[in-house]
């Protein structure tokens, strides 16, 4: 038995390079397994996606089956080829327009959806500016519905500041948010993208479920610092039961209410209007019930955006566009307009009749070319909403009542099979 | 043939080598003809006291290789065939060997006892040969000095091959009592006292019961501090061994005996033959690498207390300890730092400073500095050497506000020094030292940064003059730039203070790779291991410069490929060993290029040459340039994505040699994480290659001759591909399942005692869950889904048993909780009554959803989102 050595290293780091690169490429390829994974179980499974009603005979034809409604929700998927980091190359125009057709645009409230208390969400939603947050290559920037830059800052989102560890290209986020004014704070909405992996084809419930547990984590919700600008918050999403209605609608917030947003807890992020996220509002919970003129005072007649078409129909915004009514060919070369024009009319006191939910005439006077900084014309659903607001409006005892009903429903269905 | 087999003995040793090979050839032809006869006449052979001590000797070292290999397949092959012997056979060759033991030819003694300690080796824990120990130790005291000497070597040897739970503790006692018989002063032959403390150094680990005995430990204590007073300088040195090893396996029962160890170590230290004065330097690293273990666990938030308490026996021996270590740095030999196998009694001083920093933190500090402040300036080297290296040692340890204002005052001192001293061995250990200040008191931890704008000038301008000095220094002047640029790796800023010297910095490190003495000191790696910091450690605006330095190592590396066949076998090592060095370079470049956008798609136009190079790489044979070669392609698949499927058609074979390498199994293991990359880069293109790719996991798999830790991450590999190609797995099911299944249930249950084990285990068990993840994953929205629903009870079955085992660690149970949740979110209503009857979805899921890891945490909030789905209906 020979002594044992006991030679101890030397004048030497403890770590060879060659051994740190080893240990380096096996964090990245850990990390790379582990977003791997998360992006796999980030992509709407037929589990998690949506499930036919129980009930078919509730489905009318005025009423689309959430089944329809989601064969549509998959079609507006491919229209994001164009990656958003390039996208904030674009300039003008370009740009705008490009940005305005990324966010998700809730329909107006002109019915009650079907099982609202099964499969919807409910909040309050903060009064502000709409507006994209995207946080990639160390900085944050904040663009308006329109397009048009809000803020450029650093925040706490995963690439959102130049500091440590957030250097990588690959990471980059992108949420619905509304910037409220008053405390300067972005309230999100929705979570679209997080940490380079897209949640548009994951369910609300997923969205909300993700944005709940990643956001704070980050530290985004932290009081402003120096690699921090804005504060981040988010809004509580209730399930829409009586108590989540209620609260919504009744607790106080953090924030300036305006309105409530519902979002079916099944639908994809889909661009563009949706009626599976829905926005309703009154004077209890929205300063802003009926449209205002710049001055803020209530206008004597709604009025409307609508886009002139090539053949002189003024359509609204919707997929398919609904036409309000047709300018003739010479007053159209004598006002100097161009298709694609967004004009400004006014409705006439009780100037839109319906007949089994279908617009059946409009009485409208055009006035103005609108505002430049418009990207799109209203929705059927805002106008209808807005002329609901003046007639007969949609109230929140209605909403109650809808998930009371369903509640009594449900019970009856139990009470059935218990009978069985 | 028995008076053949000694001249065929003495003739496997003749200078002829002729003659040699042909005694070889018939000893093999011997042995496969007839093993048991083959191995009786080579025992016969050995027991023989009438034949020549060479023909003996070698009959016992072919005997000893018979029932024994390094690698792992190979022992067990030889165990199983010396299992199978017949009876009769292996208790003749037992008594042979045991009646060798008392032969008057020591060196026939030796290798018996060698040969004795094989055999124990496999028979104890199958239960045979009981009657071992009693035999050895039945009337040693009667014996002769010779043979008492064999015997208590074939202890040691014992005690060495054997694990301590195959012994029971009766047998121990009888071993021990006979060693420290041994080693009593009463023992008046120093062979035996030799063989009698060797013999303990390897049975203090049967120790453990007799270490907690009062009485026994003092006895055993008492002796072997004795011994290390023995005339004879082997039996000294033995003893300090033992006192060495004593000092980490029975650390928490050293109290009584420290001060009295203490006066023998600094006896030894000060005046004993250097062999010795080693071990006594070596028995305070040793206490010291105790402490900071222990001290680090009461550090650490999770344990709050170590199992073993902290005795602080160096803070304690601290004003005595110091003085003698800093006494030992002036005893340096000339030319020692351009010895690579250096060691003396200088250096173990140092390095056992440095322990004892580590351990005592700021309480060193006032007992060095004045031996720093004393020597620094003195005319004789020696002295100015060791107040440097004493400074150098204590940097890691104290905290940075106790050594700041040193550093301060002494940084422009050693700046100066490293260009203007005389003295080689004084610039050597001034640039270590830079680079110990750069390494532990610059960085984005510290809050009084050393380096500013005014000095950084003069920091940068020194050490690139010392990269031109020999290499030894150099070597060292690279290492300090190393340090220096980490410090600037967490940078918060777009700027670097580096930024405007990273140029000159970088044409400096170059000119030091192309230096003609750049292979002396290990200078050519130092230098391109600095570069690749400085890249790593660069920020976006040198990103372009960064740039121009790609086609530059490339040329580098292209010029290696070049003109191979001339080379001498030398010369090829070499070469291989810089193209593995360049491309590691490249690797670091295409990370650091690849994470901006606007330099990644400007170096990828240098994609498709680079990809060239590295193929060509796989043409050396040279462990380390494949495996280099492997990982930086990993990177590059990374930084392209799908575009690396271009290079598939050729890049695969690679792949496939690759996963087959079970000698250098490193690059087998580098290769199963880059076909992840390669997966995740290219996803279903993929498929085309994954009949090659499965092929060999699976057998590498099914082999017993890789190395074991290669089989997690192969398990994880097939989640990896199962993800990329998804439904398409389906082929590979029937083979991957029962592997997986196989594997499952031998890793529920860890007979592991040690820490090792029980690690490997939950590597495992991870892999294993890593591919059921994928593989569930990879088949969602597939109309496919319900092939794998045979399989659920079994994978359900395993999470149960892992949780009812109660000994994953946070990792595993990440990944198991994530698993059932795939599960359940691929198979939705289908798996949803099996989900329900499992233990996992209640009891290991809400103990996850109420973990303090948020990634435990985060994967079990998925899953109960997915279970909730899938049992709802």
């Amino acid at each position: 038995m020979a002594p044992h050595e006991l030679r101890r290293p030397f004048k030497r780091p403890a770590i060879s390079d060659q051994q740190k690169r080893r240990d380096l490429s096996l964090i990245r390829q850990e990390k790379n397994r582990l977003d791997a994974q998360r992006h796999a179980r980030f992509l709407a499974s037929t589990v998690l996606s949506l499930q036919p009603p129980a009930d078919s005979e509730i489905i009318t034809d005025s009423n689309p089956s959430p089944e329809q409604e989601f064969e549509l929700v998959e079609e507006g998927i491919e229209a994001l080829e164009l990656d958003v980091r390039q996208a904030a190359k674009l300039k003008g125009t370009e740009a705008r327009r490009w940005f305005a057709k990324q966010l998700m645009l809730p329909e107006w409230m002109i019915d009650i959806p079907d099982r609202l208390c099964h499969d919807w969400y409910v909040l309050a939603r903060p009064a502000g500016k709409r507006c994209f947050v995207v946080s990639s290559n160390g900085t944050t920037v904040s663009r308006l519905r329109n397009g048009t830059l809000l803020h450029r800052f650093p925040s706490s989102l995963p690439s959102g500041a130049r500091n440590k560890g957030n250097s990588s290209s690959q990471s980059y986020c992108i949420l619905d948010c509304i910037f409220h004014e008053l405390d300067q704070t972005y309230y999100v909405t929705d979570m679209v993208c997080w940490a380079g992996f897209s949640l548009y084809e994951c369910t609300a419930e997923f969205r909300f479920f993700w944005l709940n547990s990643k956001l704070v984590e980050t530290g985004a919700c932290d009081p402003p610092s120096v690699y921090h600008k804005h504060r981040f918050s988010l809004p509580t999403v209730y399930n829409c039961d009586q108590a989540g209605l209620h609260a919504s609608y009744t607790q106080p917030t953090s924030y300036v209410k305006d309105g409530l947003l519902f979002y079916n807890k099944h639908a994809h992020y889909q661009t563009g209007n949706t009626p599976l996220a829905l926005v309703w509002k009154d004077a209890n919970c929205s300063q802003y019930v009926i449209d205002t003129d710049s001055k803020g005072q209530i206008l004597d007649q709604q009025q409307v955006v609508l886009a002139l078409q090539e053949n002189g129909k003024l359509t609204t915004s919707d997929e398919p566009p609904v036409e309000f009514g047709c300018l003739d060919m010479e007053f159209i070369q004598k006002s100097g307009l161009q298709t694609g024009d967004l004009l400004k009319f006014s409705v006439s006191d009780r100037g839109l009749c319906f007949t089994d939910g279908k617009l059946e005439k409009a009485d409208i006077q055009f006035i103005s070319k609108s505002n430049r900084a418009r990207a799109f014309a209203d929705s059927f659903s805002k106008i209808m909403f807005q002329h609901m607001v003046r007639h007969s409006p949609l109230q929140i005892e209605d909403l109650f009542a809808s998930i009371t009903s369903s509640a009594v429903k449900d019970k009856e269905v139990t009470d059935e099979e218990m009978a069985d | 043939m028995a008076m053949e087999v000694t001249q065929i003995l003495l003739n496997a040793q003749s200078v002829d080598s002729s003659v040699r090979n042909h005694a070889e050839e018939s000893l093999r032809q011997f042995q496969e003809q007839n093993l048991p006869s083959f191995l009786l006449s080579l025992s016969g052979e050995l027991s023989n006291d009438e034949k020549p001590v060479e023909s003996r000797k070698l009959a016992g070292l072919i005997l000893k290789n018979a029932l024994d290999a390094k690698e792992q397949h190979r022992k067990i092959e030889l165990v199983q065939r010396w299992l199978s012997l017949d009876a009769s056979t292996k208790s003749h060759i037992k008594s042979s060997l045991l009646k060798t033991l008392n032969s008057v030819a020591q060196e026939a003694r030796s290798t018996a006892s060698q040969v004795v300690a094989k055999v124990a080796a496999i028979e104890l824990p199958h239960k045979q040969w009981p009657e071992l120990i009693v035999t050895l130790l039945s009337n040693i005291h009667q014996q002769p000095a010779h043979s008492k000497q064999a015997t208590l070597e074939t202890l040691g040897y014992l005690c060495e091959e054997v694990s301590p739970e195959v012994i029971d503790q009766e047998q121990v006692n009888k071993i021990l009592t006979a060693v420290v018989q041994g080693m009593n002063s009463a023992e008046t032959n120093n062979e035996v006292r030799l063989a009698a403390t060797r013999a303990l150094y390897n049975a203090l680990g049967f120790a453990q019961a007799n270490f907690s005995n009062d009485m026994e430990r003092d006895y055993i204590m008492r002796v072997v501090c004795e011994s290390t007073l023995s005339p004879e300088v082997k039996i000294r040195q033995a003893a300090f061994e033992c006192l060495v090893a004593i000092a980490s396996s029975y650390y928490d029962k050293l109290s009584p005996y420290i001060s009295d160890i203490f006066n023998i170590t600094a006896k030894a230290v000060k005046e004993d033959d250097e062999p010795v004065a080693l071990q006594a330097i070596e028995f305070w690293s040793s206490i010291c690498d105790e402490e900071i273990d222990i001290l680090e666990e009461y550090g650490s938030e999770f344990t709050g207390d170590s199992e073993i308490p902290c005795f602080y026996f160096a803070k304690k021996a601290l004003p005595v300890l110091v003085p003698m270590l800093l006494e030992t740095l002036l005893k340096q030999e000339e030319d020692q730092d351009q010895d690579e196998g250096a060691w003396n009694i200088s250096m173990a001083g140092g390095t056992c400073l440095g322990l004892v920093a580590r351990t005592v933190r700021d309480d060193i500090v006032p007992l060095v500095v004045p031996f720093v402040e004393e020597n620094i300036s003195k005319p004789e080297w020696r002295q100015r050497e060791a107040a440097t290296y004493a400074f150098g040692s204590i940097l890691e340890g104290p905290s940075p506000d106790k050594l700041i204002r040193l550093v301060d005052s002494a940084l422009s001192f050693m700046l100066n020094a490293l260009i203007t001293d005389p003295n080689n061995h004084v610039k050597d250990t001034t640039a270590w030292t830079l680079g110990r200040v750069f390494e532990f008191l610059h960085g984005s931890t510290v809050e009084t940064p050393i380096i500013n704008q005014a000095n950084i000038p003069q920091i940068i301008n020194v050490l690139l003059q010392s990269m031109k000095d020999v290499p030894n220094v150099a070597e060292k002047a690279c290492g300090a730039l190393y340090f220096l640029a980490q410090g600037y790796e967490d940078i918060d800023s777009p700027s670097s203070p580096l930024t405007q010297y990273f140029q000159e910095i970088v044409q400096s490190l170059l000119a030091v790779t192309r230096r003609e003495d750049a292979g002396e000191s290990r200078l050519r790696t130092a230098a391109y291991e600095a570069l690749n910091e400085v890249v790593r450690s660069s920020t976006d605006e040198t990103g372009p410069m960064v740039l121009q330095l790609v086609p530059l190592i490339m040329m580098e590396l292209h010029n290696t490929l070049e003109g191979g066949l001339k080379l001498s076998s030398d010369e090829r090592e070499k070469q291989n060993e810089l193209q593995g060095l360049l491309c590691g370079c490249l690797q670091v470049m295409i990370q650091k290029l690849g994470s901006s956008d606007v330099t990644k798609y400007v170096f990828l136009q240098f994609a498709d040459q680079m990809m060239g190079l590295f193929l060509k790489v796989f043409g050396s044979r040279s462990a380390t340039a494949h495996e280099e070669a492997m990982l930086v392609i990993g990177a590059l698949a990374y930084a392209m994505s799908s575009d690396f499927a271009k290079y598939m058609p050729e890049f695969h074979k690679y792949l496939e040699i690759g996963l087959q390498n079970f000698e250098d199994y490193q690059v087998c293991a580098i290769t199963v994480g880059v076909v992840g990359d390669v997966c995740r880069a290219i996803e279903d293109k993929i498929l085309p290659y994954c009949d090659g790719i499965m092929t060999q996991l699976l057998k590498d798999l099914s082999s017993n001759q890789l190395h074991r830790s290669v089989k997690p991450p192969i398990f994880s590999c097939f989640g990896d591909i199962a993800l990329a190609i998804g439904e398409n797995f389906e082929k590979y099911l029937m083979y991957a399942m029962p592997m997986l299944q196989g594997a499952a249930e031998l890793s529920v249950h860890t007979s592991a005692v040690d820490d090792d084990m029980i690690e490997y285990t939950n590597l495992l068990r991870n892999g294993i869950l890593e591919a059921y993840s994928g593989i569930f994953q990879g088949f969602k929205g597939s109309p496919k889904t319900q092939l794998l629903l045979s399989y659920v009870p079994h994978v359900l079955q395993f999470l149960d048993n892992l949780y009812m085992e109660k000994d994953m660690d946070e990792v595993v149970s990440k990944t198991a909780i994530g698993v059932l949740g795939d599960l359940a979110d691929t198979l939705g209503p289908n798996a949803g009554p099996l989900i329900q009857q499992s233990v996992s979805c209640k009891e290991f899921l809400n103990e996850c959803l109420s973990s303090d890891d948020h990634l435990v945490k985060e994967s079990a909030e998925w899953a109960k989102l997915a279970i909730g789905k899938a049992i709802s209906f």
